[in-house]
């Protein structure tokens, strides 16, 4: 009898587990529905207000389809390099390859055409010392620019604190002057005053001024069609030139290694365990295509977000024609804010998927008001601006990817608010620093400086990425070091 | 709290990481089975959802067994087997 009211007991109390959690799911997706509403209420009432908002919400769609992308594939370019050197898997390098290959196709036809909004970066060996900076600094934080973002949605606090350390760094780091004048070559100094820019930029006096107006722009900034004397907006120069040399050829060798060394032993020894042949070309071929279909999951998520950054470059160069501007500075003088517009009236307008300046905008912004004078450098004053967020394109895309990927989370019961410790909260702020110093030496993130870059043949692309692969090593052996230490400690107790 | 990596009993082993972030959790978990002998088991505690896809393949591409997974508000609880 006793033992039949302790089962009555349990499967009650088991009954009320369920119905509680099944009461949190639903409102987790109530959540996720009322975040969809509020900005779809933002999109309708702004437009309402004046019709050139809908520059601000088509940033503002992109992100959130970014955002609902990254979190439903936990797309992650740290993850890429760093699983691939710590645990030797190579599942997400494989996923962003595969998305970076499908961007690159959907942008062939809209750069063949002349309406890419994309415009190559300078190239030399300064992108691979900003890879460098940025893989260690995305290992060490847990996550890069973009995944930060994701993660954030996903009310991991940790990734909060990434972003702010990244976006902080940034915009001091974009703003030094004084003493780091005396690490400046006295080349770099005559060429950026020989430039004639503004005097309100004031350009002999700050590190990153120099090293761009010095250094970064005297370089060449070409695309692989250019290198091959074809023209971008061009059949052959789109499709031949950026897409086949550019893009799939480097893609597949690089796939090819990482199958080699790092997908062959364990699939063949699954298939053999299976009883099944994996002998010949044709066994490879099988093999190779079982690292691509690995994790449909990322593969989805690539497909939709390669078709979606080509896609977000086409509307916004549609809008521009439509309104007759070539920068959102225009626009946003034309509803009337023209705080924080650079010298020469622009504002950070990328056109495409871009991560790391919008941070450093809000920060830049966000100092000024606090009294900081910080209009005197070429990265706010001259060609970015530091507009008020709530009406920064570019921000307008960062929140809305944060609340894509909150919105997905929600919906998949995934989303838990995450408190950092204090060691967390540690490698957050070193990895977030280092990422602001790599994002600004290289002119962009993983995203802007990678991925968006490969897809559209700008030959500094993959310099960017060879130089974050080289930092993700580095930080993996830091970590292997790290935790080998503090696990050590805990086995020796356990006799092992 | 920090990660915690307990013996529960002869072959059974606890690895805690619950609050840790990328790359922490599949680090440990990798240095962890390591440790361990052949058929021994390791329950791994972790609420760190984008770690677990990473844990899951390591475990596959080394021949190791995902004996058990359970998901409880957030958290991660998972039976691995050492081959």
């Amino acid at each position: 009898m006793q033992q039949q009211v302790a089962n009555v007991a349990t499967a009650e109390t088991a009954v009320a587990k369920m119905t509680l959690e099944e009461e949190a799911k639903r409102k987790k997706r109530l959540w996720a529905l009322g975040l969809l509403g509020f900005f779809a209420i933002v999109s309708v009432g702004t437009f309402a207000y004046n019709e050139y908002y809908i520059y601000l919400s088509v940033y503002l769609w992109f992100g959130m389809i970014y955002g609902m992308c990254l979190q439903y594939g936990r797309f992650c370019f740290s993850s890429a390099f760093r699983d691939l050197f710590a645990i030797k898997v190579p599942r997400m390098l494989v996923g962003i390859v595969i998305a970076t290959l499908l961007f690159g196709a959907v942008s062939a036809p809209i750069t063949a055409i002349g309406l890419s909004t994309f415009h190559a970066a300078p190239v030399s060996s300064h992108a691979i010392i900003a890879g460098v900076f940025f893989g260690i600094g995305m290992v060490i934080a847990g996550g890069c620019a973009s995944s930060s973002l994701y993660k954030t949605g996903e009310g991991n606090m940790n990734a909060l604190i990434v972003i702010l350390s990244l976006s902080l760094t940034q915009a001091l780091f974009a703003d030094v002057g004084g003493w780091a004048n005396n690490f400046v070559p006295e080349a770099w100094t005559q060429s950026a005053a020989a430039r004639g820019l503004p005097a309100s930029i004031n350009v002999t006096d700050g590190w990153v001024d120099q090293y761009l107006a010095g250094y970064v722009w005297n370089q060449p900034a070409v695309t692989y069609a250019e290198v091959l004397g074809m023209s971008n907006a061009s059949v052959s120069g789109a499709f031949v030139g950026n897409l086949l040399v550019g893009i799939v050829v480097p893609a597949s060798l690089l796939l090819a290694v990482v199958y080699v060394l790092y997908w062959r032993k364990g699939y063949r020894r699954k298939q053999q365990k299976a009883g099944k042949d994996v002998s010949g070309f044709t066994g490879e071929l099988a093999g190779y295509w079982s690292m691509i279909i690995a994790n449909k999951r990322t593969a989805i998520a690539g497909l939709i977000l390669g078709i979606a950054c080509a896609l977000h470059m086409l509307v916004i160069q549609g809008l521009r024609v439509k309104f007759g501007f070539k920068n959102a500075g225009v626009l946003l003088e034309r509803i009337g804010w023209d705080f924080g517009l650079s010298v020469q009236g622009t504002v950070f307008d990328p056109g495409y998927w871009y991560v790391t300046t919008q941070e450093a905008q809000w920060v830049g912004w966000t100092l000024q008001k606090m009294g900081v004078e910080n209009l005197d450098n070429i990265y706010f004053g001259f060609v970015n601006g530091i507009p008020n967020p709530a009406i920064n394109p570019a921000d307008w895309m960062s929140f809305a990817l944060i609340g894509g990927a909150a919105i997905i989370a929600l919906y998949h019961n995934e989303f838990k608010f995450k408190k950092p410790t204090w060691e967390t909260a540690m490698w957050s702020v070193i990895g977030g620093a280092f990422m602001g110093i790599g994002a600004r030496l290289g002119l962009g993130c993983n995203v802007g400086a990678f991925f968006v870059r490969v897809a559209n043949g700008d030959c500094s692309g993959w310099l960017f990425g060879l130089g974050m692969a080289g930092g993700a090593y580095m930080g993996v052996k830091f970590f292997n070091w790290w935790t080998e230490r503090k696990l050590a400690k805990e086995a020796e107790a356990c006799g092992l | 709290m920090g990660m915690t990596f307990e013996k529960k009993e002869e072959g059974r082993y606890v690895l805690n990481v619950n609050g840790y972030v990328c790359p922490h959790p599949q680090i440990y978990t990798k240095k962890a089975l390591e440790k361990l002998g052949s058929g021994d088991f390791l329950e791994l505690i972790f609420d760190n959802p984008s770690s677990g896809e990473s844990i899951e393949a390591m475990i596959e591409n080394d021949g190791n067994e995902l004996v058990e997974k359970k998901t409880e508000s957030g958290q991660f609880e998972w039976l691995i087997q050492k081959a």
